[in-house]
């Protein structure tokens, strides 16, 4: 085994579950943000409906990004014009981080959500008589105040989109070279017989994972005490 | 036009708040038993709280006017709120505290206009200091400084000295008292104390059980209270009368303050 075997599929994946992980800071958090502050119609609606990748078979999750971006998806058309190519988005690693996105974003939401219900909402009221606006009071005062789990929750989904495996087969396919990331090799190597490889692989996998588990206990337990 | 009017119901499980009242600008004390909803009253002035129904006019701004469908929200009020336990964002330094609430100043005068703020209330050396590592006094100083920050149309404290040792609380209500005349900001304040009430107000609002209120000077209300139970909460106090100075009609002036016998 040739160290190149490993070192593409590793680099995919941070790049994969980096990307994906920016996508719940900027996606999930404003959705976590609005859920734990406001009432609205519909709302446990659209707790559920973030929530479901969680509980969802992966696949299935990944059928529905089919249906979404795929040839003759809904937005397929788009992802066509934009890439130029008949499979438009999907079977290239974008396709990987919007697979690791859906499936990863349900355990930022849930975590951040949390950590932000949790601030006390005399904060938030001291910023609004202070003549700060409803964003402003948002991004300067109780996302800061609730920082350590919305980090928590970010770190866990990380973690998750870091092992993806289930939507990303789906929508990214399985290519050597260019949409193999770490769990998909994982899978290939021992498909083939190739035991050294997917021992490393597992050896990785298991001590990133649990690294970063460590953390996010660490930044939920200093949110809880 | 000066002054605040409040008409305000509001129902909450449990608990009907139904009050009205109207005061000059100046001191304003609202005294009462603890759940007569003074707190929530100021919390519906602030805008942190819609009311059910009902209008408060601040000077010749209506703030806010159910039956019209007219509410202005807490950022457009310019109203200072300072609560007992102060709520100083803990993340933020005491100037980034101040600075937060200048935000029309332009930014490079900010630090300037904080620290300035900071030294007339006394705490300019606890600029660089997080809240944390504050005590209960300098909280207070520095949240009133945050709250003169905005150049308040009208300030409310909710319970400021309640979590004050007994000398702190002397020192703080002359510091209010004083900030008061001198800015001209009008203030009404929540208390439970009836001695702070009275050497503080120049305008007292009762509020009893049953939401009836009573309006007047300290020594009106003490001298002719409106319904019986006004009269135990007033009594139940028990001031002195060598609180009232007989020269100063109506007006009520410390002379035998109760902390320095106790």
């Amino acid at each position: 085994m040739s160290i190149p075997d490993i070192a593409f599929p590793l680099a995919l994946s941070l790049q994969v579950a980096l990307l994906a992980t920016l996508g719940c800071a900027l996606v999930g958090v404003p959705i976590a943000y609005v859920l734990a502050t406001r009432t609205f119609r519909g709302k446990q609606l659209a707790g559920v409906g973030v929530m479901l990748p969680l509980v969802l078979p992966p696949v299935v999750t990944g059928y529905y990004l089919l249906l979404l971006i795929g040839r003759g998806g809904v937005l397929g058309a788009v992802t066509k014009a934009l890439t130029g190519t008949a499979y438009g988005i999907t079977f290239t690693w974008q396709a990987a981080v919007i697979a690791s996105f859906a499936i990863a974003m349900p355990l930022a939401v849930n975590t951040a959500r949390a950590a932000i219900a949790g601030v006390d909402p005399a904060h938030a009221d001291a910023s609004r008589t202070l003549g700060r606006s409803e964003l402003e009071t948002a991004v300067f005062v109780v996302v800061p105040l609730a920082a350590r789990g919305v980090a928590a929750g970010l770190a866990l989904a990380f973690a998750r989109a870091l092992g993806e495996f289930g939507a990303t087969i789906m929508v990214a396919g399985n290519i050597p070279g260019r949409t193999n990331t770490m769990a998909l090799e994982i899978y290939n190597a021992a498909l083939y017989g190739d035991r050294p490889t997917a021992t490393v692989l597992v050896v990785v996998f298991t001590l990133v994972s649990a690294a970063i588990l460590l953390v996010a206990n660490r930044l939920t337990r200093s949110v809880t005490a | 036009m000066s002054g605040l009017s409040v008409n305000l119901t509001k129902r909450l499980p449990g608990f009907t708040l139904d009050v009205g009242w109207v005061v000059r600008d100046g001191f304003t004390v609202l005294f009462g038993y603890s759940g007569a909803g003074k707190s929530l009253t100021l919390s519906m002035i602030a805008g942190t709280m819609k009311p059910d129904s009902g209008r408060v006019v601040l000077g010749d701004a209506t703030l806010c006017d159910v039956g019209a469908g007219l509410w202005v929200p807490p950022q457009r009020r310019r109203i200072g709120y300072v609560s007992q336990s102060a709520q100083l964002f803990p993340h933020m330094t005491v100037l980034g505290n101040v600075e937060y609430a200048l935000r029309a100043t332009p930014h490079r005068e900010r630090r300037r206009r904080a620290v300035e703020l900071l030294e007339r209330l006394r705490v300019g050396d606890l600029g660089d200091k997080r809240p944390g590592q504050l005590s209960g006094g300098e909280k207070q100083r520095c949240a009133l400084a945050r709250a003169l920050a905005l150049e308040p149309r009208a300030l409310l404290l909710d319970e400021p000295l309640s979590a004050l040792d007994l000398p702190l609380r002397v020192e703080m209500r002359d510091l209010l008292r004083d900030v008061q005349r001198n800015s001209g900001v009008p203030f009404v304040m929540v208390t439970h104390d009836l001695y702070e009430a009275c050497t503080l107000a120049d305008t007292l609002v009762v509020y009893s059980g049953t939401g009836v209120v009573q309006v007047g000077t300290p020594r009106e209300l003490v001298g002719d209270p409106a319904t019986p139970e006004i009269h135990r909460l007033l009594r139940a106090m028990e001031v002195p009368d060598s609180v009232f100075d007989r020269q100063h009609a109506g007006k009520l002036i410390p002379i035998d303050r109760k902390e320095h016998v106790a």
